[in-house]
């Protein structure tokens, strides 16, 4: 049992992982631009797609994620300068309707280049099979990797941020832009770059699930709202945050599609369990949210704003 | 301030629609004229009674999303059986309206009433998805016309709500499950861990595997609908350690689980006993290796050992360059049951309904599936196939191992009054 517990411990923090990656771009571009991205999640899909077609013509996974990289920062770079520019001074509604219309808008698109059929990729040779972690559970090695790639980012991210002028610059703008404006910081340029940096991420994570589900339309947007339910435990904004938040959601939410039926079906009749735990399990990371909402209104790791 | 118009430009606007509407009359006085001769001419040669003569065929049918090549491939089936006569189905010219529901009843409801209202379809077809049917067929019942669907038969319209101009060519939805169970019991299999998603063709899927599977079921499971990552039920089917696993996770979701199953090292461990559905040729061509060995039942397969099914095959190949799924022979089917009864009654559908009525239920055609007739709740009763996926020639097939049950009808026959 205790090894049953710990694959989905293993689980719950590889959806994490995912859910950190994605999670990550979106609190920045929310916290520090104040914008609400709802087409976060055809990032993700735009990734998938691109290392799906790389990987068509390299037959490389590593160079096809090389590859896809550059190609979701050039979509993001023209989705940010033709578009999101433009929302940074309008209110919430606008942002909503304009970031949905993109999302309408990158699927369609999809569609009429790649067309409905889903896409699927391999795991690449030297990530397939499985590996004996600690002696106890046999566990995919590709999803060993996942979780590796998300903490790599995770340290990454810290280091940017703690660490360097731009880290201090955005840490600064999150809390009060004008201030920084006024100092001389090219905040536009530094929207950019935080939009793109962060689709980047969107990007990757995308590419990092192409060989585990299928490569299809709309694949981002059942994800975005798992990572609005992060960002918002984590409190917006914050990274720190957003990495906990994503672990927590990743966990629950596996632990719940795991162990909540099994709990039930101790009181109930089997027929009638079976429905609700499946019920139940999916509401398990809204729940949590109104938990952490009740007891802490701004999330796990407020940004203090002036 | 761009919505502001000045009187001039109002002035203008109004002028260009008047010499719009004059210049409009003037076509349509011509275009009458012309109309006039060409009805004269097609009266003179008989070819406008030729025109009225072709009988509307609906086929709403769902080409997009993740589920849209079921929709290409019923439609491409049913175009070849037209083409194959040139346009014709059982010595009638047919005109096939097709249209996209998108997995939407609203958008599949739109279409019928179109369909029935305007167009004047006498037979509807098409039909994929069991949340459409409910919608789309009442729709053509009450309007008086034939509903013959190629695919979706879920158990109301087989039990208490049947209908004489109902007719379902592929099978009772059930039977795709309960074939699976009887394969897991010939098999030896004593008990089974099943999932599906937690909506009502998963519940119906669930059930219909448990109606005739012997065993023990060590788990039942309901994903969500749409789940794309399966890690979480996959472990826990590896601490159950079953004999084998059913699911019935339909389009994009059975593929993601078949991978990640795969990954998992768990095909060597525990096999996969699966309906015709989730492992159709193009799952095993996205999936590759992965699938090899896995076990499913089927009422078709490519290397039916028939003469109509060998010229639908190789038709199929040379029509479109591709391998034709089970939903092409169902496509074909349907227009190959449709041409007999259209051949028996010399054309006539609505103006002689009794008669195309028992033509269809005579079902007298060269099924590509082998011995087919209907039962008295006009459902197939048909042969069920094993098959085992393998690797011939590089493409990864489905191969006849045995049959599983001969001269199989569905469970809600009894049910049905007529």
């Amino acid at each position: 049992m205790a090894q049953l517990y710990f694959e989905q411990l293993l689980n719950g923090i590889q959806l994490g992982m995912f859910l950190f990656l994605v999670s990550a771009g979106l609190t920045l571009i929310f916290g520090f631009m104040n914008v609400i991205n709802l087409a976060h999640g055809s990032l993700f899909m735009i990734g998938a797609y691109a290392i799906a077609l790389f990987h068509g013509v390299t037959n490389s996974f590593l160079l096809a994620l090389i590859l896809s990289l550059p190609l979701v920062a050039l979509c993001a770079w023209i989705i940010e300068v033709v578009i999101i520019s433009r929302l940074y001074t309008r209110d919430h509604l606008d942002q909503v309707l304009a970031t949905f219309a993109l999302i309408l808008f990158i699927n369609e698109g999809t569609t009429i280049l790649f067309g409905r059929t889903p896409m699927f990729l391999d795991v690449p040779p030297l990530l397939s099979g499985t590996i004996s972690l600690f002696g106890v559970v046999s566990y995919p090695l590709y999803r060993v990797a996942i979780i590796g790639a998300g903490l790599a980012v995770a340290i990454f991210l810290w280091i940017i941020i703690a660490k360097t002028r731009l880290g201090m610059q955005i840490r600064a703008g999150t809390t009060n832009r004008e201030t920084v404006e006024q100092l001389g910081v090219n905040i536009s340029k530094l929207n950019t770059i935080i939009f793109v940096v962060g689709a980047m991420f969107a990007g990757f994570a995308g590419a990092l699930a192409g060989p585990l589900t299928s490569v299809e339309v709309g694949m981002g947007e059942n994800l975005l709202i798992l990572c609005f339910v992060c960002i918002v435990i984590g409190g917006i904004g914050s990274i720190r945050g957003a990495l906990l938040g994503a672990i927590i959601v990743g966990v629950v939410d596996t632990m719940g599609r795991a162990f909540v039926p099994d709990l039930l079906v101790k009181f109930l009749d089997p027929t009638y369990a079976s429905g609700i735990s499946a019920g139940l399990s999916s509401m398990s990371i809204y729940l949590l949210m109104v938990v952490v909402l009740v007891v802490k209104p701004t999330g796990l790791f407020p940004i203090i704003r002036s | 301030m761009a919505f502001l118009i000045d009187s001039d430009t109002l002035r203008r606007g109004k002028r260009n629609l008047t010499n719009f509407t004059k210049k409009n009359r003037e076509d349509n006085v011509k275009n009458n004229k012309i109309r006039l001769i060409a009805g004269l001419v097609l009266a003179f040669f008989g070819a406008s009674a030729a025109l009225a003569d072709s009988i509307k065929i609906g086929l709403i049918t769902t080409l997009s999303t993740g589920g849209g090549y079921l929709g290409q491939d019923v439609r491409d089936g049913f175009l070849l059986a037209i083409k194959e006569e040139g346009g014709k189905l059982g010595g009638t010219a047919v005109e096939v309206l097709v249209e996209d529901d998108g997995r939407k009843p609203e958008t599949g409801r739109a279409i019928a009433e179109r369909f029935l209202e305007r167009d004047g379809v006498e037979i509807m077809t098409g039909i994929i998805f069991s949340n459409i049917s409910p919608v789309v067929a009442p729709l053509t019942l009450r309007a008086d016309r034939f509903y013959v669907t190629p695919n979706s038969a879920p158990s109301q319209f087989a039990g208490k709500k049947c209908h004489e101009n109902y007719f379902a060519v592929a099978w009772q939805n059930d039977s795709l499950h309960e074939s699976a169970g009887l394969n897991a019991t010939s098999q030896g299999y004593k008990n089974a861990y099943i999932l599906a998603p937690n909506y009502q063709a998963g519940k119906d899927a669930l059930a219909g595997f448990k109606r005739f599977f012997d065993g023990e079921i060590v788990g039942e499971v309901y994903t969500k609908l749409g789940q794309t990552d399966y890690a979480a039920e996959i472990a826990k089917i590896r601490a159950a350690k079953p004999e084998m696993v059913f699911q019935f996770l339909p389009g994009g979701m059975g593929i993601n689980f078949a991978k990640q199953y795969d990954q998992a090292g768990m095909n060597d461990e525990v096999p996969l006993v699966l309906a015709s559905p989730s492992t159709d040729i193009n799952i095993l061509r996205a999936v590759g290796a992965s699938m090899v060995g896995i076990s499913s039942s089927s009422h078709w397969n490519h290397d039916l050992d028939n003469a109509a099914n060998k010229k639908f095959v190789s038709g199929f190949e040379a029509a479109y360059d591709r391998s034709p799924t089970v939903y092409a022979s169902q496509g074909y089917d349907t227009a190959k049951l449709i041409a007999s009864a259209l051949a028996a009654t010399g054309g006539k559908v609505l103006e002689d309904m009794d008669g195309f009525r028992a033509a269809m239920k005579a079902a007298d055609f060269d099924s590509v599936r082998g011995p087919f007739k209907f039962n008295n709740n006009n459902h197939p009763i048909q042969n069920w196939y094993s098959r085992v996926v393998v690797e011939r020639d590089g493409q990864f097939v489905n191969e006849i191992t045995g049959t599983i049950v001969e001269n199989h009808g569905d469970a809600y026959a009894s049910q049905c009054s007529m």
